[in-house]
């Protein structure tokens, strides 16, 4: 005699919920999740408890086909609660685990209620296995893409991190940039810097990329372009913090930057005083003056 | 020659390049590169996923950790599926470029690696090799 596993499975469910809802919570809390204290016990407890009861309710409207309409309000229950554990820092074996700790008491309740019948146990076990693991999938997915959420929104803060043009001296500005100079971000950065050269009446603009790890063709062209474009403004610029790797690196390349270049912020901005008829003394007096 | 380790990433989109950069670099580490050959390999795999994504229309590269006796050595293959390059010397021209870069990227790949291959055939995609060896 064949069993229909999705009716085994559904009366064992209803009928031995609370047992099945107390080796749960005892499976959750042996796995640890509550031992890293980001969840309490009650908070578990009751997100068992609602996520056991539209299982039930799931079982008898939707079958064993957990992406149909009978399942909608359990899968929703369960995104959230995916969520939540993706921002409240949980492993991803944590959060899998919440649906997959499940199949033990099920398992067990389904042994209890037809021992006597061999083919209806692994009937329904089946049946509870591949059900159990769509769900346990679903918050998996739900999981990773609240993580890619928060990956994608970081990404966008970092490529809008403000490239700040500092104010160095009267006249004398300072373009420190870092990270990847891409198409997008030299767009804001030559923005910024043409803005900042009217604003400050500067007449020298000094560009350092010691932040910037990898100068290729594209970022030198850029780099080219901000400094042709300072120029047309009035300022000349500075490159500072090109480092000896990259000088090497360049020089292989066979990119020219026909600018006025220093190894160092410093350099540069020496240099950017003396253009401009200043001269940094030190004060040898004072010293002696105290005395 | 045998090859100690190897991996394949795509070249899709311009965060494909960063993350290629940032692979050979770590490559590049492991096999106990200075930071000059560092900074060199790094540049010509900037240049050459570039080149994959903006003139291929995205592809693959393969990189692979090499040994020949005591030598290591650090092999990367770009690979696109795109137009092809239909004269290569003249791609290889310095200042020569068919989009609007600065026409250094292939010729400077070349200067900064050991070893240069390249080959394309005319709608049916280019594969670029270099070497750079302890």
């Amino acid at each position: 005699m064949t069993m229909d596993g999705t009716e085994v499975l559904k009366r064992t469910v209803t009928e031995d919920e609370a047992a099945i809802l107390v080796g749960w919570t005892a499976a959750l809390r042996d796995s640890g999740s509550l031992q890293s204290g980001r969840i309490r016990e009650a908070e578990l407890q009751t997100q068992a408890k609602a996520v056991l009861g539209q299982f039930r309710d799931a079982l008898a409207a939707g079958g064993l086909d957990a992406d149909s309409e009978g399942y909608a309000s359990l899968r929703e229950t369960l995104a959230d609660i995916s969520r939540s554990r993706a921002i409240q820092g949980f492993t991803p074996t944590d959060t899998a685990n919440f649906v997959f700790s499940l199949k033990e008491p099920v398992f067990e309740a389904l042994r209890r209620t037809s021992a006597a019948d061999a083919s209806a146990l692994a009937a329904g076990v089946w049946a509870g296995g591949k059900v159990l693991d769509r769900l346990g999938l679903h918050t998996m997915e739900v999981f990773l893409a609240s993580r890619e959420e928060v990956i994608g929104r970081q990404g966008q803060e970092i490529a809008e991190l403000s490239t700040p043009v500092v104010r160095l001296w009267d006249g004398i500005l300072a373009l420190p940039l870092i990270g990847t100079l891409d198409s997008a971000r030299t767009g804001v950065v030559m923005e910024n810097l043409l803005q900042a050269i009217v604003d400050e009446e500067a007449e020298i603009a000094i560009i350092d990329i010691t932040g910037v790890p990898t100068v290729d063709t594209l970022v030198a062209q850029h780099l080219l372009k901000t400094v042709a474009a300072a120029r047309l403004m009035g300022a000349d610029c500075i490159v500072s913090g090109i480092r000896p790797q990259i000088a090497q690196t360049m020089v292989h390349l066979g990119v020219e930057l026909n600018v006025v270049s220093k190894a160092t912020l410093a350099d540069a901005f020496a240099v950017a005083l003396k253009r401009t008829g200043r001269k940094v003394v030190r004060q040898q007096t004072s010293t002696e003056e105290r005395r | 020659m045998t090859v100690t380790k190897a991996e394949t990433l795509p070249v899709r989109s311009g965060d494909d390049v960063v993350r290629v950069r940032q692979r050979v670099r770590a490559l590049a580490i492991e096999i106990g590169l200075g930071l000059v050959d560092q900074t060199k390999i790094v540049t010509a795999a900037s240049e050459l996923a570039r080149n994959t994504l903006d003139y291929g229309g995205g592809g693959d590269m393969r990189a692979e950790i090499v040994q020949a006796g005591m030598r290591k050595g650090l092999r990367l293959t770009f690979e696109d599926q795109g137009p092809g390059i239909a004269d290569i010397d003249q791609a290889m021209t310095d200042h020569y470029t068919s989009g609007g870069g600065l026409g250094l990227g292939l010729g400077g790949a070349k200067r900064l690696s050991n070893e240069f291959h390249i080959e394309s055939t005319p709608g049916a995609g280019t594969r670029v090799t270099i070497a750079r060896w302890k």
